[in-house]
């Protein structure tokens, strides 16, 4: 097969049907979206540096947190994802490429109008969206800035986009995993994300619908949303959260997935409990459809639907401890290492818990009454994606990298990065809790004088993180431009068929089905 | 050390933008507050109770999880440990770990269940009180008692945009607090008049959401006398970060005193009405109101903000004609943020404001309209 076969320069990224370079385009779109969020984050923590308005009006800080959401849970986070998927799953299973090649370029190709329009409305007469990244109705519809119509238009192609991607990836694994690589065989990655793109698949649509109801109260006279129409505001927050419980399960899996290759190779150990993770990793997914109204304890639900939705969320805590038992199983009696993506991953496995625990106190409907909107859940979510998502990314970002570009990055830059951005999010997102539970309120633009301190703490902490995350960027730029050259396995023993190609592997992935042995598949 | 650090971090804040916090004031302020606050109610203390419950829950776990993983991190490294294990199962363990933590989940469920129940029986209550949430105040009506009155942010724009100090209550004062009485049920009905809000005072554990065509309702029994402040919980808009809640808890006797004078202060506003006044009197009266209750979206200057918020300047409306003025005040304008303020305001204000908007910032119409015209308007439009 012709190792080059495609266009050169703009048009080989434009017409592109190859999984890698779809890959590529996938994580620097994301990288992109997560300075642009990052900046608007650090607009709102310099805001929050001391009491008082100091920098921006409450309007403009109002659209500064509901974009900062927006972008980088769909702009950041999701592709990410995405793109960790497109170029680790052919090598996984053994594929030339994804099973839908074309539909895969349409998939990403749509990503950077939908985020060119949600940007533009930044410029627009009343501004931004600036309902929150929740946008709850009626402050969304009848409230709302002009500029909410672009941004339904917005998320109606990002979750298109989404659809498309997760249609190509449930595809490729159930079509073209290699010859002896059975379902109870794939690595986790494959397992975590073929669960995630069928939750994509599940909620995405209600998320559409949601913003098309959106949209004919807006504009067609409509009042889903609207007592004095008949509707009821509380409706969209169900359907909201429908949507966007399993939405943050979709952003922690294939994180999950990540850890859970990577921990294994450093402790030079097999993954402890492989069967458990898998039957874990779907009762979350499962689970996550039946937790939504956690969401909402304050909005006047019936008892038996606050009992409900208290204990279908205690017992999410019980798969995700077993995932977490499993990881410190395996590191147990291994013979560990810490080169950089094993520190994010460990790092990823403590501070997740530690979200994992203010999310069990927030299951207490009872103890949510105080809780519920308070910096307390900002310091929750912000666990669980920061360290969480972000750091599995990351962590993803190290380990295959040198497979990517058969280059290797730096190890010592790689720790500071580690290291300061621990730092940086800890610094930034602990004291956030101290301040919630003595009562600060989120999305506010000034705050009272007794969480000031915290506050400022928080801000320098945010400062730094966010440093970090150029230094980051100088990191991966200078092992594509200059690092050394790496071998096919990378590293000491790794487990998987990606690290029997050489590094960078062929444009064509496995042009012949490889040969699955009991050293590729899981568990070993 | 928390002192040093305190001040250094203070000091720096000032250097870097010349904003204040008075170190007197800010000596006696609850700071470095941790941890939630126990409250004065029954509830507020179960929930506090609840709260630290599955805190130290969450800290054995912790302990014991990433005890486990520090020890390994030391013990089971290359350095100390060349030859990995090599076991990947086992069944025993793994249904331990399931199951236990599912037995201390239940555990925690059933206490947790059973104040959730205690918080939703809003049965026999001494009073009702009606919380209407708007953009951006908060109104109480004392069923059956003909009192209803707003309740506003009290702290000055100088203070908020660095201009004037900052005083320990910054942010949570209001010009009119609610008031209640010791040990009585309380219940509060809780609705909102525009977008969603939350009713919130942490001293009660009382968080609720307002939402416009309904009907919420929580209750507390205070305990302890005490002035107790809380903000509004729910994102409502530009300023959700403005409307605090304050709450003054008096005794029995206090509380029946205060009703009489409030309910005094309402006949007498009525008589007020029925008097003409002087242009220069409305006028006066109509800045007040006009600070309290349209500066907020229109600006002090009265050009509102483009794009957001329409100008009152030599517009229209403002200077057109007199009966459509008093229309858009008093009916609001459906799918924007103009809200009826009809039923917010006495007649006697509205129709000073609506004075006061025809005569200031060069729009010298010199025409005024009185209570009774627009009480008028309002009774014509009911026929």
């Amino acid at each position: 097969m012709s190792e080059s076969h495609h266009p050169t320069g703009i048009k080989r990224w434009l017409y592109t049907t190859n999984h890698k370079d779809i890959g590529t385009l996938y994580l620097w779109f994301s990288f992109l979206m997560f300075l642009v969020g990052g900046v608007m984050a650090l607009v709102i923590r310099a805001e929050l540096f001391q009491p008082g308005l100091q920098l921006v009006e409450p309007n403009f800080f109002n659209q500064m947190t509901t974009m900062h959401g927006l972008i980088m849970v769909f702009g950041a986070v999701m592709p990410a994802f995405v793109g960790l998927a497109n170029w680790m799953i052919p090598l996984m299973i053994g594929a030339p490429d994804m099973a839908l090649p074309r539909l895969n370029n349409l998939s990403f190709w749509i990503l950077p109008f939908a985020f060119f329009m949600l940007l533009s409305t930044l410029f627009m007469p009343g501004g931004a969206p600036n309902f929150g990244w929740t946008f709850y109705a009626p402050l969304s519809t009848t409230y709302a800035p002009p500029s909410v119509t672009y941004f339904i238009f917005a998320i109606h192609i990002m979750g298109a986009s989404s659809i498309l991607g997760s249609i190509n990836i449930i595809a490729t694994i159930m079509g073209m995993r290699a010859p002896g690589m059975g379902y109870m065989k794939m690595p986790l990655f494959v397992w975590t994300w073929f669960i995630t793109a069928y939750l994509l698949i599940a909620v995405m649509p209600v998320l559409a619908g949601a913003v098309t109801m959106m949209l004919i109260d807006i504009h067609f006279g409509g009042s889903f949303f609207s007592a004095a129409g008949g509707g009821d505001p509380v409706l969209f927050q169900h359907i909201f959260w429908f949507f966007g419980h399993p939405e943050v399960y979709i952003m922690i899996l294939p994180a999950f997935g990540v850890a859970s290759a990577i921990i294994p190779t450093f402790a030079r150990k097999p993954l402890f409990g492989y069967h458990s993770m898998v039957y874990a990793t779907a009762s979350i997914a499962f689970l996550s459809f039946i937790v939504w109204a956690h969401h909402m304890f304050t909005v006047g639900m019936p008892l038996v639907a606050e009992g409900f939705f208290m204990f279908s969320t205690m017992i999410i805590a019980v798969p995700t401890g077993v995932k977490i038992f499993n990881w410190v199983a395996t590191m147990w009696r291994g013979s560990m290492t810490f080169e950089t993506p094993m520190l994010f991953a460990v790092a990823f496995v403590i501070l997740f818990t530690i979200g994992g625990f203010s999310g069990l106190m927030l299951a207490i409907a009872p103890a949510d009454f105080q809780y519920h909107d308070t910096y307390f859940v900002v310091a929750h979510f912000h666990y669980v994606l920061v360290p969480g998502a972000i750091f599995g990314i990351m962590a993803a970002v190290y380990f295959w990298l040198p497979k990517w570009c058969g280059k290797m990055y730096d190890e010592m830059m790689g720790k500071v990065h580690f290291w300061l951005s621990f730092i940086g999010l800890n610094v930034t997102f602990f004291p956030m809790h101290f301040v919630g539970l003595a009562g600060m309120p989120r999305r506010i633009p000034d705050y009272a004088l007794q969480f000031a301190d915290f506050n400022m703490i928080s801000s320098a902490g945010a400062f730094l993180f966010g440093f970090s995350q150029v230094f980051f960027l100088g990191i991966v730029l200078q092992t594509i431009l200059y690092g050394k050259k790496a071998r096919s396995e990378v590293w000491d023993n790794p487990h998987g068929l990606e690290w029997t190609l050489p590094s960078p592997p062929p444009y064509h992935s496995f042009t012949q089905p490889p040969q699955v042995t009991m050293a590729h598949a899981s568990p070993r | 050390m928390h002192i040093n650090l305190n001040t250094l971090l203070l000091y720096t804040g000032i250097m870097m933008s010349g904003a204040f916090i008075p170190a007197s004031v800010a000596e006696e302020l609850p700071r470095w507050q941790l941890n939630m606050p126990q409250g004065v109610t029954e509830i507020s203390r179960d929930i506090y109770g609840l709260h630290m419950a599955v805190l130290w829950v969450c800290v054995v776990i912790g302990v014991i999880v990433f005890g486990a993983m520090f020890i390994s991190m030391v013990l089971h490294h290359r350095s100390r440990n060349k030859e990995a294990a090599t076991f990947h199962e086992n069944f025993w363990v793994e249904v331990a770990w399931t199951t236990i933590p599912a037995i201390i989940l239940i555990i925690l469920f059933i206490p947790s269940m059973r104040t959730i129940s205690q918080m939703y029986d809003t049965q026999a209550a001494d009073i009702d009180i009606l919380v209407t949430g708007f953009q951006w105040k908060w109104k109480y009506e004392y069923l059956g008692e003909d009192v209803k009155f707003f309740s506003n942010l009290s702290t000055p724009s100088g203070a908020i945009y660095g201009i004037e100090n900052k005083n320990n209550h910054y942010l949570l004062d209001v010009d009119e607090p609610l008031v209640v009485p010791l040990h009585k049920k309380i219940r509060f009905l809780i609705t909102a008049n525009d977008v969603l809000h939350a009713w919130w005072v942490p001293a009660f554990a009382v968080k609720q959401d307002a939402i416009p065509g309904f009907i919420n309702e929580a209750w507390a029994r205070i305990e302890e006398p005490g002035t107790y402040r809380g903000q509004c919980a729910e994102l409502c808009g530009k300023d959700h970060g403005f409307m605090p809640i304050v709450v003054k808890a008096v005794s029995d006797d206090e509380y029946r005193s205060w009703l009489a004078e409030r309910k005094r202060q309402t006949a007498q506003e009525r008589t007020l009405m029925a008097q003409q006044f002087s242009l220069e009197q409305l006028v006066e009266r109509g800045e007040k109101v006009y600070q309290s209750q349209c500066m907020v979206c229109h600006n002090a200057n009265g050009k509102g903000i483009p794009g957001a918020f329409p100008s009152l300047v030599g517009t229209a409306i403002s200077t057109g004609l007199m009966n459509d003025h008093i229309d858009i005040v008093v009916n609001g304008r459906a799918g924007t943020t103009m809200q009826a303020f009809g039923s917010q305001l006495s007649p006697l204000d509205l129709a000073a404001v609506i004075t006061y908007e025809r005569n200031a910032w060069g729009n010298n119409m010199g025409d005024m309209v009185q209570a009774i015209d627009i009480a008028r308007f309002i009774n014509d439009a009911k026929q």
